[in-house]
């Protein structure tokens, strides 16, 4: 025996340590099973389990005891058992509960994405362009709130906000004194400040990187750009607070904003400080690496310069673009 | 006469305090119990087939041999007096009046599970029944009850009174836990269940008030006497609180197995439906069971009578069943409207959600709002549709069960009463103005004579 646990997701199996969630035994896995994250954030210690658009069916308990899950559980906490069986895309129950999901997130949205910074980068578009029906049955006024700011560098837009959390633990967790969290309760709950103290700390804009939404936004790189013009790279430098590592956005020869590295899952991979974040915003600031990968899903590679611009000689030369298959697809496809 | 264990000196002047509940035979199964080991007393508890009288049903010896006993890690006992479901007041009405009951099966239970230290968390909106409790602790405590070494036994026992903050979410047991800690409270994902890691991360057992209470009557008479009475799995008595329109409306203590048509229509119980009217209506276990009809709370789909049982109740499923949930049992005459009261449900559930998971938080606002529009007379034929869907979508995707509690409701009165629904949309005016009367939803029960 060994120490780790087979679980089968999809028809797929994987072993995996014990104590694994089921989304991170899918993440290993990786492709088209793995469930969306709204609330989960792997480097935030007990976030998760709110959004419910990680639901799966458990349809084998484990080897031991074979018994499905009475309900559909969320996949982000719970943890795998050997020899459990799990079904994401390939129920149907799965799906449609999933598409419950997302019509509920959406119906107090404003669905303003076209004057909203996250545009391009907001997971809440990507699961309503996979899941979301195309038009909401919601026929009633939806909840405002006035913006706020928290802090000077920070804007809060309630409106948007799905609640997930991340921003509480986040600030709790990375930093000490925390200052806000969540005020009331049921749909009027909101996350805000208590009487609108600002966020005063050196790591206080990485709630900017862990919203997935675009409730939380930088107000240094608020209606600049959209996020599909301007070209991500990666880039470092020598921070004494934080490790250096971030993403610089361009438009042009200019530095728009500054974020931390995203992994696939759209997580931060580390957390950097507010003075690379908003003060360093020139190039000679910052030691340039690389272009940062976009996956070709994203709006933002659709002017992307990792694309290929097929040579003269590639045009006429069949052999040659059988070659080149992929990188051309990708130019006839934008 | 039905058998009483707990209401038995109900109406014996005094018995609130100390002296006249030790007279009557109080704090005997203390004496008892201490003499027994803890192990002794889960058996009998185990024996006596006692089900959770919070709703769930769960049983409560099950409940008790579930919790963990690691070495040099302390247990609590934490008793669920958050009792805010609406048409269920039996705990309030037994804290009130006999709350040394309360407190002795405390003392029996916390000894039972090795707690040192127990709370009661009450809902913050009972401040008399906080007075009360806090009085009665008082009272045990120079009796030599509570505190250090009791009966000299070497047991100790503290037992503290928490007020809520008036939430009714704070009766779900992983957000009373989070509230007792002084957090928001939102209820934990599950597992670990508090059996594993509970109050302050130590193994944690919560129990209704009525559970604890019954503990006393079950160590005085033995679990065997205990299962004797009731039917089947639900053994021994419950606490009903009927309200509605009722000629009694109130708190009865019932030996379960009674049939609903009894309790409603016997001068014992209930005593009929008020001012002649008819049946159109019940929900049996509080706001969050399903709604069911008068045809199908007084029989079975078979025929065959239904009877205040955990099983007799939830007799066919959501289809033709309910639940026995927390005991709240309300009746509605011929002159309610369902949709009102659906949409009166719905809002309590709106205004209570937590806002932590999104089906629930965004889910009951969205049925509030539908149902709003349906009982003043500008619902859609679509919208009836839409709300079964909705609530398709909360129930069972959430953290906790009240997604499932705002959900029942709303799916049970629209399977059983959608005539009503539909009149609403076609003749919203008159909807406004009459009500849609009995209908074809009972058969035709014989009137009963009006008592008084």
């Amino acid at each position: 025996m060994s120490d780790k646990v087979k679980v089968t997701i999809d028809g797929i199996s994987i072993e995996v340590a014990p104590g694994t969630s089921i989304l991170n035994a899918a993440r290993q896995i990786g492709g088209d099973i793995v469930p969306p994250a709204m609330c989960y954030y792997s480097k935030l210690e007990g976030s998760g389990g709110k959004c419910r658009t990680c639901i799966v069916k458990v349809s084998k308990g484990s080897e031991k005891d074979p018994r499905p899950m009475p309900k559909l559980v969320a996949s982000c906490r719970t943890t795998v058992m050997d020899g459990m069986e799990v079904q994401n895309i390939t129920s149907p129950e799965v799906i449609e509960a999933r598409s419950g999901v997302v019509e509920i997130l959406l119906i107090n949205h404003p669905l303003d994405c076209p004057v909203c910074d996250q545009a391009g980068e907001c997971d809440l578009q990507n699961l309503g362009y996979e899941h979301g029906l195309q038009k909401t049955r919601y026929e009633f006024e939806r909840r405002t709130f006035e913006r706020i700011d928290i802090g000077d560098k920070i804007q809060l837009h309630m409106n948007r906000c799905i609640l997930c959390y991340r921003c509480v633990f986040t600030a709790d967790q990375i930093t000490n004194k925390r200052v806000h969290g969540i005020l009331n309760r049921g749909d009027h709950s909101e996350i805000s400040t208590y009487i609108q103290t600002a966020v005063d700390n050196d790591f206080s804009g990485n709630v900017i990187d862990v919203c997935p939404v675009g409730a939380l936004t930088d107000k240094t790189f608020r209606f600049r750009n959209r996020v599909w013009f301007t070209k991500p790279v990666d880039a470092h430098r020598d921070c004494p607070t934080c490790s250096g590592k971030v993403t610089l956005w361009y438009k042009g020869a200019d530095v728009l904003r500054v974020t931390a590295r995203k992994d696939i899952y759209g997580e931060v991979e580390e957390f950097i400080c507010n003075t690379c974040r908003f003060d360093k915003k020139k190039t000679e600031d910052w030691v340039i690496e690389h272009p940062t990968h976009i996956s070709d899903a994203s709006v933002i590679s659709s002017n992307h310069y990792e694309t290929m611009k097929p040579l003269p000689v590639i045009q006429n030369n069949p052999k040659l673009q059988a070659a080149n298959k992929v990188e051309l697809e990708k130019t006839s496809k934008f | 006469m039905g058998r009483k264990l707990l209401l038995e000196h109900i109406n014996v002047p005094g018995i609130n305090t100390f002296d006249v509940y030790r007279q009557k035979g109080g704090y005997r199964a203390v004496e008892k119990a201490l003499k027994m080991t803890p192990d002794e007393v889960v058996e009998e508890v185990k024996k006596s087939g006692l089900r959770g009288r919070g709703g769930a049903g769960f049983p409560t010896g099950m409940k008790w041999s579930f919790l963990a006993k690691p070495e040099g890690v302390a247990r609590y006992l934490v008793c669920n007096a958050d009792e805010s479901e609406p048409g269920t007041f039996k705990d309030r009405f037994l804290m009130t009046h006999i709350p040394h009951a309360l407190i002795e099966g405390m003392i029996v239970s916390s000894f039972a599970l090795g707690a040192k230290t127990s709370y009661i968390y009450v809902r913050g909106e009972m401040m008399p029944q906080i007075r009360i409790l806090e009085r009665a602790i008082a009272e045990a405590k120079n009796a030599g009850f509570l505190g250090k070494n009791i009966l000299g036994s070497g047991y100790d026992l503290e037992l503290y009174v928490q007020p809520g903050g008036g939430a009714y979410i704070c009766g779900e047991e992983t957000a009373l836990l989070e509230s007792l800690e002084g957090k928001r409270g939102n209820p934990r994902i599950k597992p670990p269940f508090p059996a594993i890691a509970g109050l302050y991360g130590c193994p944690t057992v919560v129990n209704n008030v009525e559970s604890i209470a019954a503990t006393v009557p079950i160590i005085n008479d033995g679990g065997d006497e205990y299962a004797k009475i009731g039917i089947g799995r639900s053994t021994g008595t419950k606490l009903i609180s009927a309200s509605g329109n009722l000629v009694k409306p109130g708190v009865y203590e019932i030996e379960l197995g009674l049939s609903v048509e009894e309790f409603l229509y016997s001068d014992e119980y209930c005593g009929g439906i008020a001012n002649g009217k008819r049946l159109k209506a019940t929900v049996a276990g509080g706001s969050s069971v399903p709604v069911l009809p008068a045809n199908l709370s007084l029989k079975l789909a078979n025929g065959e009578p239904r009877l205040m049982s955990y099983e007799s109740l939830s007799e066919g499923g959501f289809a033709t069943g309910t639940m026995m949930g927390s005991g709240g049992f309300i009746a509605f005459d011929e002159d309610q409207c369902i949709v009102r009261n659906t949409w009166n449900f719905s809002r309590f559930y709106h205004h209570e959600s937590c806002g932590q998971c999104s089906p629930c938080r965004e889910g009951t606002g969205w049925m509030e709002k539908v149902l709003h529009r349906l009982e003043y007379g500008h619902g859609k034929m679509s919208d009836i549709d839409l709300l079964v869907d909705v609530s398709k979508k909360i129930e069972g995707n959430t953290i906790c069960p009240l997604g499932d509690a705002a959900a029942w409701p709303v799916a049970s009165a629209i399977r059983h009463f959608r005539d009503e629904f539909e009149w609403h949309v076609k003749e919203p005016v008159k909807a406004l103005e009459t009500n849609y009367g009995l209908a074809n939803y009972a058969e035709p029960i014989k009137k009963v004579e009006v008592t008084s």
